[in-house]
């Protein structure tokens, strides 16, 4: 008796391809030397897929089109590479998961795809399939399919895998399939066969050699040389939190009590570099913060803010309803906190000279921020700020800057001169 | 209080924490499809994880996890509403095949694509309905950056102690927010020791062991043979269609998360001695609830809050907690009450008040209106 099979006797369907495609897949890795548990086998959804059952290798049996991602993830796992990985897969589960085939040709896995084309859906009833050919008759289209299938082994091959082949499942098969098998990367074999319930019933009359011909996707082998994917298993460097810088609180503060800032300009403009050096100087005059941004999903368009709260105690809630300070440095950013700048009832309001305030309760403060270009234009704000409300210094904010490593790119001196006349 | 000089002030967005800890845990894989509010998780991961890959999508990502996992590892993943839809069917597989990982849901606006960098706490419905044949897999929240450190860890844990996929929940602003933050109240993470079975029998992938859950064998092993699998099946593993072997299996994945609870029940309560009412929130909105809670005590009122932490399966100590109060308070945002009703059923009772947003964080005045409502 066999050893890879634990019974010759498979549930398969009289004259059923699926029973010759696994019967043979236990011959050749017998002839190859393996045994049982050197095998992975990893079955889809469909006919061919209750065989594991019937194995004595390990069996994985997933979803409906999705062995061929599962088998790889096996492949990324193994420690052991002498595993072979084998999945057992439909023409029905190619096309649903045909993503994962070309995905695991493309990064050419060690592992063999064996497709079992019965050139229709068999499990749920004999539909077609995107392999089955044109002409065929399945339950679906009794009149013949009007639409040819896709050439799988080109696929796989223009993927990038190594070994792709194609051959009539008739007689012996397993060194075809030993030859898949023993390749170094990713193989795929592609198991031509006529299911006997809904192939043979709704064709009667026509041989696998005639409909194979007919069909035009001849036997064949394509191969690409390379190197089979090796893994990717070395460790990372340390804590990702040595890349954060630690903060002494080295400055004091006045602030006594929380304080919420909006700052809203465009996007491409350094609103959010701007807001982080802000909140680093904010650490280090002792206090807290919170720095939430806030933009449309495409990236350099429209509007960009940054709502902080500075704190000297803990912040629990880190959203502003109604702001104390709002910084404006263009027309995305007013647009987008308008409404908020509306109902403030005191505070104070930044805004660039090119633009029109507002109804608002807070005092507005009205600069040419813009004029030192649009990318300084937030910064020096962000001076202006710490000038005239005294809870940031602005020696925080040039140290901030200067031990970024920012200097020469922040036109600082230039922001100097304007404020300190 | 710590003393100045032995802080470690940084500014620090919560993804950084999450990633630092699953690591730390002994989370070892990643695979990683882009979407925001998850990228950052996905970036921190590349640098940190000892093997990230890129996935060409959500379906995909979710099977390697499973092949990487039926290998003996602890893979981690991280979307949002839209990669999550893609996932379900998979994630249904690796709860079937029981199988340890980590799914970081990051919840944004939706319905569909939704607002991408807006947050939201709107898919706890789904994570209710998710399995099919309504049977739940632990969701943890953590409702600020300590919470992140400890319950990322422990969701490493978990998945390998209960055989299972854990959804770790958090929205935009959790991930995505910079604060300022002290590293050194974070406490030391101690790496997951995994054991498989070493028995000298043959392994049965699917006997119940210790509280319900089936010891661990790679599928790679040399000394027994594996079977996974993601249909109904019998304890060996193998496909059965409805017999009693199996579907005690199926009853068995009911069972397992629910029998396991106590050690799992993760929660936050701040109980006042004679308050008559509680407020409820989690993730996002705990904070805002928190300083609700201040603000309510310094009027001279008396007031409870629990923040839930093990979100699903709902803890029994969460309902006995609720079910001792008169009012309830649930602030979440979504405007439908999703937590609300999970615990209470769609028709909520009339002491369970609800306070919701969309599209914007529950600020702490609208928790405070509703108290003051009552
Ligand atoms: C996502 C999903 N869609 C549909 C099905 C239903 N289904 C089960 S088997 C099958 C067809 C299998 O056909 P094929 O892959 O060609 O295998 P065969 O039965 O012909 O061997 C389908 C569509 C499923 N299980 N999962
Ligand atoms: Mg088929």
């Amino acid at each position: 008796m066999s050893n890879i099979l634990k019974t010759p006797v498979l549930p398969y369907c009289k004259g059923c391809g699926h029973d010759l495609i696994a019967k043979n897949t236990a011959r050749a890795l017998e002839d190859m030397g393996l045994k049982p548990l050197d095998v992975i086998v990893v079955t889809d959804i469909g006919c061919h897929g209750i065989i594991d059952g019937c194995l004595n290798t390990h069996t994985v049996h997933g979803l409906h089109g999705r062995s061929v991602a599962l088998g790889a993830g096996i492949a990324f796992g193994l420690e052991n590479p002498e595993k072979k990985i084998i999945v057992f897969i439909g023409d029905g589960g190619s096309t649903i998961g045909l993503q994962h085939i070309l995905e695991a040709a493309r990064l050419n896995l060690d592992m063999t795809v064996v497709v079992h084309n019965n050139m229709l859906y068999g499990m749920t009833g004999g539909q077609t399939s995107g392999l089955t050919p044109c002409g065929f008759r399945t339950s679906t289209s009794v009149s013949g399919n009007p639409w040819s299938g896709y050439d799988l082994c080109a696929l796989a091959h223009t993927s990038g895998a190594a070994y792709a082949s194609r051959i009539a499942g008739i007689g012996d098969i397993s060194s075809s399939l030993g030859e898949a098998f023993a390749v170094k990367g990713f193989s795929l074999i592609e198991v031509i066969e006529i299911c006997p319930g809904y192939g043979v019933k709704f064709n009667p009359g026509r041989k696998l050699s005639e409909i194979i011909e007919s069909s035009g996707k001849l036997p064949g082998k394509w191969e690409n040389r390379r190197e089979q994917f090796g893994g990717v298993h070395g460790s990372k460097s340390g804590s990702l939190f040595e890349d954060l810088d630690i903060i002494n609180s080295e400055f004091k503060s006045s602030l006594e009590k929380p304080l919420s800032l909006i700052i809203s300009g465009s996007a491409g403009e350094g609103v959010q570099l701007a807001a982080a050096l802000l909140s680093a100087a904010v650490v280090r005059s002792g206090l807290h913060v919170t720095q939430k941004g806030s933009y449309p999903v495409t990236v350099g368009v429209g509007f960009s803010t940054a709502e902080l709260i500075i704190s000297p105690f803990q912040i629990g809630y880190h959203g502003i309803d109604i702001p104390d300070v709002v910084v404006v440095t263009s027309g995305d950013g007013l647009a987008h906190c308008r409404s908020r700048i509306e109902k403030m009832a005191g505070g104070i309001l930044f805004i660039d000279s090119s633009l029109q305030a507002p109804g608002t309760g807070a005092d507005v403060r009205s600069y040419d921020f813009r004029s030192i270009g649009a990318r300084a234009a937030c910064l020096y704000a962000l001076f202006r700020f710490a000038d005239s409300t005294g809870y940031i210094s602005k020696e925080t904010l040039y140290r901030v800057i200067s031990d970024g490593g920012l200097a020469d790119k922040i036109p600082v001196k230039r922001i100097s001169e304007l404020i300190d006349g | 209080m710590r003393s100045k000089t032995d802080q470690k002030n940084v500014i620090v967005d919560g993804s950084r924490i999450v990633i630092e800890a699953m690591a730390r845990a002994g989370a070892d894989s990643f695979i990683g499809y882009p979407i925001t509010p998850a990228n950052l998780l996905y970036q921190y991961a590349g640098q940190r994880f000892p093997l990230m890959l890129p996935a060409p999508d959500e379906i995909t990502t979710l099977q390697w996890m499973s092949g990487l996992s039926a290998c003996g590892r602890i893979p981690v993943t991280a979307t949002s509403f839209p990669g999550f839809a893609l996932m379900i069917e998979s994630i249904n597989m690796a709860f079937m095949m029981e199988l340890p990982m980590v799914i970081i849901l990051v919840q944004r606006l939706g319905p569909a694509t939704g607002t991408a960098t807006c947050g939201a706490q709107g898919d706890i419905a789904l994570l209710k309905g998710m399995i099919s044949g309504g049977h739940q897999l632990p969701v943890l929240c953590p409702s600020d950056f300590n919470d992140c450190w400890n319950l990322s860890a422990r969701a490493v844990s978990l998945s390998a102690q209960l055989r299972t996929p854990v959804v770790f929940l958090t929205s935009k602003e959790e991930m995505m927010t910079r604060k300022s933050f002290d590293l050194v109240t974070l406490d030391d993470i101690k790496p997951l020791k995994r054991s498989f079975y070493g028995g000298d029998k043959p392994y049965m992938p699917y006997e119940p062991g210790e509280n319900l859950v089936p010891e661990f064998l790679p599928v790679t092993s040399d000394r027994w043979q594996v079977r996974l699998n993601a249909s109904t099946h019998n304890r060996k593993g193998i496909l059965q269609h409805s017999g009693e072997e199996a579907l005690a299996n199926t009853r068995r994945l009911e069972e397992k998360p629910l029998r396991n609870l106590p050690d799992y029940t993760i929660f936050d309560l701040d109980e006042q001695k004679g308050a008559e009412t509680l407020i409820v929130s989690y993730g996002i909105s705990a904070a805002a609830a928190r300083d609700a809670v201040a603000v309510i005590r310094e009027s001279g009122k008396k007031i409870s809050i629990l923040i839930p932490k093990t979100i699903l399966p709902v803890p029994d100590t969460c309902y006995n907690i609720i079910d001792s109060y008169k009012k309830v308070i649930v602030a979440e945002e979504n405007i439908n009450g999703q937590y609300a009703k999970v615990m209470f059923g769609e028709r909520l009772p009339d002491r369970i008040r609800t306070v919701g947003e969309t599209g914007r964080m529950i600020g702490r005045d609208a928790i405070i209106k509703e108290e003051a409502a009552l």
